[in-house]
C-alpha cells in the first residue's frame, strides 16, 4: 500500500483537468488523467488500496465528479484530509468513497507509517497512534450502506412504485 | 428562538418548525440546473430505472453552454444527445447553444426565484442568492438521482453574517470586493456555511449580488444570499415577474452565526487574485510590472451588460496592446443583443476585442482561447486554478472588468484606477 501525500486546497482541476470534463466520463476514460497536473506519476503508480493523505479544503472547486468516479475506480481506499470542499464530500458519499477528515491523524503522519482504517469502527491508526471520527449520520450511512446513491435510489423507487 | 435564513428555508421545504445547523432534512427543490453535463447524467440513469422516467417535467431546467458551439465529434454528440432526452421528456426549461451561460440564463428566464430553493450540477449554483434564492451545486450522479426522484437531502449548515458599510469608491468593484473577502477568510473560510449579506447592500446592484453570489463557492460556502430588497423587485420587474410571483424570505432578528464579520466597502481597491488559488490576493498596485498575453472579460462572474459597459468606457477610442489578446464574452444573448444596440459591441471591436458566442468560453480551458505553456492570461472568472484554460504551466489572475479593460491596454496589471482619471 502506497500512502499519497498532499498539500492544502487540492482542487478539482488538479484532481482531474477541466479541459476533459465533456470527453471523458467513464472510469476507464478518466484513470489516464487524475492528477495529471498535480503528480504526473499518480495514474501510473496507483495501486488497489492505496490512501491519500491531504491538508485542508481537499476537493475545493468544480462540480466535477470524476476526480471521486477516477479515485474510487482505482481502489483508493480512503482519502483523509485536515477538510473536505462540500460537492466533493457529498460526491464522495454518492460513489462510496471513503472520506475521513482528520486534521489529528494528517498531522501525525510521517513517511513510512503504517496506517490502519476501520470505517465501521471510527478508527485510524498512523504509526502507533490512535485517532477516533465520527460516524456519519444514518441518512447518509444508507445511502454507503446501499453502496452509493444510485443503487440506494434503486432500492427506493422500486419499494414505492 | 429566530432563524437564519438557510435554517428557515429549509424548514419550510422539510415541513418542520424550525431546522438547526447540522440537521439532514430532505428537500424537493424547485429546479435542477444541468448543462452540457445533461449528457453524462443521463448516462447514469441504470437501463431499469428508465421506466420511471422523470420526477417532473418541470424540475431541469438544462441550459447548452459550457462548449458552444460543440468544440469536437464528441461534443456535438453530447448535445445531440441532450437534445434528444429533451423532447422525449418534454422537459419545460431548456436553452440551447447560444442562449447563454446557464446561471445568467436561470436568472433572466425568473427561474430563480427569493425563498425557493435551485440545485444544481454545477458549483457555481450558488449564484442565485443574489435575489434572495436558496441555491447550491451538486454532482453528476445526484443530479441524476434528483431527475428521478426529485428529492434530496441536505445538511442545514451554519451561517456567516457579513456586514458591508459605506459604498465602493469610483474604479472598485463588487468583484474586487469579492477577492478582498476570500483573500481575507480564505478558499475555505466558509466552507459548509451559509453566507449572509447584511448593511449596505442597497449600494450594489444585482449584477454586483450576481457577482459576490457566484464566488461565495470559492471560499467553500454552500450558498450565499443577499435579502430582496427594493433593487430585486426592480430587478424582476424588468425581467417581467411580477412581485405577487414570489415571496421573499429574510433572517429573523436573533438568528445564530458563527461568524459575523465587517467590511468597510470606502476602504476596498482594486484586487487581484494571483495563481494558483483564488485566496491568493493582493491590490492591482502591487503587481503593475506583471505582463500578460490574454485578457478575458465575461463569464458567470463579470459577463453582463453592466461589466461589458465598464470596459468599453475604459478602451474607447483606445488601442489593445499589440501583445494582448483580449476576448468578450457575453453572459446571454439577450446581454449580447443590448451591447450591441448601445453600441458597447463597436467600441470593443474597435479598440482591437474578439467577440465570442455566449456561453462558458475558454474559462475551464475547453476552447476558444486555451492558454500555451508560459502564457499569462488576466481573467474576469471565478478561477484561476493551475492548468484549468488549457497549459499547467500557464498563469491565470482574476480581477474586475475594469482592471482587466485597463489591463489589455498597456499590457501588464494595471489599476484601472490610473487609467480612469
Amino acid at each position: 500500500m502506497t500512502v499519497w501525500k498532499y498539500g492544502d486546497d487540492i482542487n478539482t482541476d488538479m484532481l482531474f483537468p477541466g479541459k476533459y470534463t465533456y470527453t471523458c466520463s467513464t472510469p476507464e476514460e478518466i484513470k489516464p488523467h487524475l492528477l495529471e497536473d498535480l503528480d504526473a506519476s499518480f495514474a501510473e503508480n496507483v495501486k488497489e488500496g492505496d490512501i491519500i493523505f491531504a491538508g485542508k479544503n481537499f476537493g475545493c472547486g468544480s462540480s466535477r465528479e470524476q476526480p471521486v468516479v477516477g479515485l474510487k475506480a482505482v481502489g483508493i481506499k480512503a482519502v483523509i484530509a485536515k477538510s473536505f470542499a462540500r460537492i466533493f464530500y457529498r460526491a464522495a458519499i454518492n460513489q462510496g468513497l471513503l472520506l475521513i477528515e482528520s486534521a489529528e491523524a494528517v498531522n501525525a503522519h510521517s513517511k513510512g507509517d503504517k496506517v490502519i482504517i476501520d470505517a465501521d469502527k471510527g478508527v485510524i491508526i498512523v504509526g502507533d497512534e490512535t485517532f477516533h471520527f465520527p460516524q456519519l449520520p444514518p441518512e447518509i450511512i444508507a445511502i454507503q450502506q446501499a453502496g452509493g446513491l444510485l443503487p440506494y435510489v434503486r432500492k427506493t423507487l422500486k419499494k414505492q412504485k | 428562538m429566530g432563524m437564519t435564513f438557510a435554517e428557515k428555508v429549509l424548514a419550510s421545504y422539510a415541513d418542520e418548525k424550525e431546522t438547526v445547523p447540522g440537521q439532514i432534512v430532505t428537500v424537493h427543490p424547485d429546479h435542477l440546473l444541468t448543462h452540457d453535463n445533461t449528457a453524462a447524467i443521463i448516462q447514469k440513469i441504470p437501463d431499469e430505472l428508465k421506466q420511471y422516467g422523470i420526477a417532473s417535467s418541470d424540475l431541469p431546467v438544462i441550459v447548452i453552454d459550457h462548449v458552444v458551439p460543440a468544440a469536437s465529434e464528441k461534443t456535438a454528440l453530447n448535445h445531440k444527445n441532450i437534445r434528444e432526452f429533451v423532447n422525449k421528456h418534454d422537459i419545460k426549461h431548456f436553452y440551447d447553444a447560444g442562449e447563454g451561460i446557464c446561471h445568467q440564463v436561470v436568472m433572466e428566464k425568473g427561474l430563480a426565484l427569493p425563498g425557493k430553493i435551485l440545485l444544481g450540477s454545477d458549483s457555481h449554483t450558488c449564484s442565485y442568492g443574489a435575489v434572495g434564492a436558496f441555491s447550491s451545486g451538486i454532482d453528476r450522479t445526484e443530479a441524476a438521482a434528483l431527475m428521478l426522484t426529485g428529492q434530496t437531502w441536505l445538511k442545514v449548515p451554519q451561517s456567516i453574517k457579513i456586514i458591508l458599510e459605506n459604498t465602493l469608491p469610483t474604479g472598485v468593484s463588487a468583484k474586487d470586493l469579492i477577492l478582498h473577502i476570500i483573500g481575507d477568510i480564505s478558499a475555505s473560510g466558509a466552507t459548509y456555511c451559509s453566507v449572509e449579506y447584511h448593511g449596505s447592500v442597497d449600494t450594489l446592484s444585482v449584477d454586483d449580488r450576481f457577482t459576490i453570489a457566484n464566488m461565495g463557492v470559492e471560499m467553500g460556502s454552500k450558498n450565499s444570499v443577499f435579502f430582496v430588497d427594493d433593487i430585486t423587485k426592480r430587478y424582476f420587474s424588468s425581467i417581467g415577474v411580477k412581485e405577487n410571483a414570489y415571496s421573499p424570505v429574510y433572517a429573523d432578528n436573533g438568528a445564530k452565526y458563527d461568524q459575523k464579520l465587517n467590511y468597510d466597502l470606502s476602504k476596498v481597491v482594486p484586487m487581484i487574485a494571483k495563481p494558483h488559488t483564488v485566496d491568493n490576493t493582493t491590490t492591482a498596485e502591487s503587481v503593475q510590472d506583471i505582463d500578460i498575453q490574454q485578457c478575458l472579460i465575461g463569464t458567470c462572474t463579470n459577463g453582463r451588460l453592466s461589466d461589458l459597459e465598464v470596459a468599453a468606457d475604459i478602451v474607447n477610442g483606445k488601442t489593445v496592446d499589440a501583445n494582448v489578446r483580449l476576448l468578450i464574452l457575453p453572459a446571454s444573448r439577450t446581454i449580447l443583443k443590448d451591447a450591441l444596440n448601445q453600441g458597447i459591441i463597436q467600441t470593443l471591436v474597435d479598440a482591437g476585442a474578439m467577440i465570442l458566442p455566449p456561453g462558458c468560453g475558454p474559462c475551464l480551458g475547453a476552447h476558444q482561447g486555451v492558454l500555451s505553456p508560459g502564457e499569462r492570461c488576466l481573467s474576469t472568472a471565478n478561477r484561476n486554478f493551475k492548468g484549468r484554460m488549457g497549459s499547467k504551466d500557464a498563469e491565470i489572475y482574476l480581477a474586475s472588468p475594469a482592471t482587466v479593460a485597463a489591463s489589455a491596454l498597456t499590457g501588464h496589471i494595471t489599476d484601472p484606477r490610473e487609467v480612469m482619471s
